[in-house]
């Protein structure tokens, strides 16, 4: 295909996009109505996501030494935890240490002191997988001089079956309303191409090609699937620019956080406008296909 | 340049359109298909640029052979053929220049070769002081001309024309026969299917009637031969 007629199936598009107004207008619209569901809700599951990454991550083991070790065997101890499989870091608490968290936690009124601290030394250990955080703690909890090992035992079994599962869920949605949102398009631009059955008519007796006559119509469908992005992509950056604004502050500090407006805006954007184009291409292919049977 | 052999077409639901047709058609011949409703010359014409596909029997025209042509190359065969409808086939929302340029974008000529070609035949076809006029700004006639200038645009050596007059005044359909006659005598083949008593009567030229599905009559200088 010569480069000018490239240029005239792209003047041709544009011309038919305002030729055909209120027909632009619809399919626009239902690629704008799509894009904001599936938009709002990438932008949920993207954020659940981080949150329970960031939960994930918080996930630790707390390894209680025996009262009876000695230095050297606590650091032994130290080196055994670091050679276990799967451990990522390893950071070690004394006991005074312990005993001064639990002050701050619970208040100076519980007649402890440093004389009669009865707490352990500990050391909390994070697993390089989080979801490996159980068999890394039966390990650990078999070498000398542990006394105990907590991980927070069948509560992160459930939290993990649980974010697992949202996910999931999240996933197979967005699927079924992408997969609703192209039947839905391709079949307002198959009405659209019906419309001008003629026109694809008169271009097959003289003699176009059926590249020929396809190329502006999926040019109209990018058109249309860009025109169709650019209120969702405002609504997007409006909505979690506001809510960013107001959440965050209250999570500044806590473990977990929102993702940041920087590349997670562009991210969403880019993908709300890729999926535009997608789906206004292919859904112009799909239908002018029908036409095309000589 | 154009021969049919034992060609036979039946569609899907049954009918027999076309019984077994064996016809030859030199350059430059114009010929009359005539024959009563249904009798199949709407199916021989459509055959001719490949609308429809024999069921059986060999057609070539411009020594291309129909049954190996792939669906591909159909598009390069239309080019060779102008057609001409009589409902015209004009795009509403092209004005008369851009709908003759249309059939010479698609063969992605230069903008300047293509001008120049349709200032050509619309001055041919006497329409050029309408290039800039829309199909529903101008008369049946007019758009008729329209049609006939995008069909030899591309100066095929065959213009194939389904009852060209049908839905013009007699006064307007004599003007297209003149067109016609023109056109003919720069060696372009015409094949043309009409209902037109007087015109076949008048202008004389090879008469092929079709009943039934078979050519019934192929007689040079015949005349209509039915009851308008």
């Amino acid at each position: 295909m010569k480069l000018r007629t490239v240029g005239r199936h792209f003047r041709e598009s544009l011309k038919s996009l305002s030729r055909n107004g209120w027909m632009t207008f619809a399919s626009a619209s239902a690629v704008t109505v799509t894009l904001l569901l599936v938009g709002v809700f990438v932008m949920i599951m993207m954020n659940l996501n981080k949150v329970a990454e960031d939960l994930e991550k918080d996930v630790e083991i707390k390894v209680l030494v025996e009262l009876t070790a000695e230095k050297t065997e606590i650091s032994q101890l130290e080196q055994d935890i670091k050679s276990v499989n799967g451990v990522a870091n390893i950071v070690y608490s004394t006991k005074d240490a312990e005993l001064e968290n639990l002050i701050k936690d619970f208040g100076e009124n519980m007649g402890l002191s440093d004389q009669n601290n009865p707490l352990r030394a500990a050391f909390y250990v994070k697993a390089q997988v989080p979801q490996e955080t159980k068999k890394v703690a039966d390990q650990i909890s078999r070498l000398e001089n542990t006394h105990s090992v907590e991980y927070g035992e069948g509560k992160i079994e459930k939290l993990f079956s649980f974010l697992n599962g949202a996910r999931n869920v999240g996933i197979v949605l967005i699927a079924a309303l992408l997969f609703t949102a192209m039947f839905l398009i391709s079949n307002t631009i198959r009405i659209t191409i019906l419309a001008r059955k003629r026109e694809v008519e008169i271009m097959k007796l003289v003699g176009a090609t059926n590249w020929f006559i396809r190329f502006p119509f999926v040019l109209e469908g990018m058109w249309i699937g860009i025109l169709g992005a650019i209120l969702p992509i405002t609504i997007i950056t409006f909505l979690y620019y506001n809510l960013y604004k107001i959440i965050q502050p209250y999570l500044e500090g806590e473990f977990f956080n929102l993702l940041p407006l920087t590349p997670f805006l562009y991210q969403i954007n880019g993908l709300i406008l890729l999926m535009g184009v997608f789906i206004g291409i292919w859904g112009s292919f799909m239908s002018v296909r029908k036409f095309l049977r000589v | 340049m154009i021969s049919m052999k034992n060609v036979y077409k039946k569609y899907p639901n049954g009918i027999v359109a076309i019984n077994g047709i064996n016809i030859e058609i030199n350059q430059g011949e114009f010929i009359y298909v005539v024959g009563p409703s249904g009798a199949g010359k709407s199916t021989f014409i459509k055959m001719v640029y490949r609308e429809e596909f024999p069921t059986s029997g060999d057609i070539f025209v411009n020594g291309i052979n129909f049954a190996k042509l792939k669906s591909k190359q159909v598009p390069y065969l239309r080019r060779q053929i102008g057609v001409v409808f009589q409902d015209f086939k004009l795009l509403p929302l092209l004005n008369v220049y851009e709908n003759v340029a249309f059939a010479l974008e698609v063969t992605e000529q230069s903008p300047k070769v293509i001008r120049k070609h349709v200032m050509e035949v619309l001055d041919l076809v006497g329409l050029k002081h309408k290039a800039r006029m829309f199909p529903t700004e101008i008369s049946g006639g007019e758009q008729q001309r329209v049609s006939i200038a995008r069909s030899i645009v591309s100066t095929p050596k065959v213009m194939i024309a389904d009852e060209p007059t049908g839905n013009l005044d007699p006064e307007t359909a004599w003007d297209i026969m003149n067109l016609f006659e023109k056109i003919n005598r720069r060696g372009t083949t015409i094949i043309m299917a009409t209902h037109n008593k007087e015109i076949v009567n008048t202008i004389k030229h090879r008469v092929i009637a079709i009943e039934g599905g078979l050519v019934v009559r192929d007689e040079l200088g015949g005349d209509y031969g039915y009851e308008a």
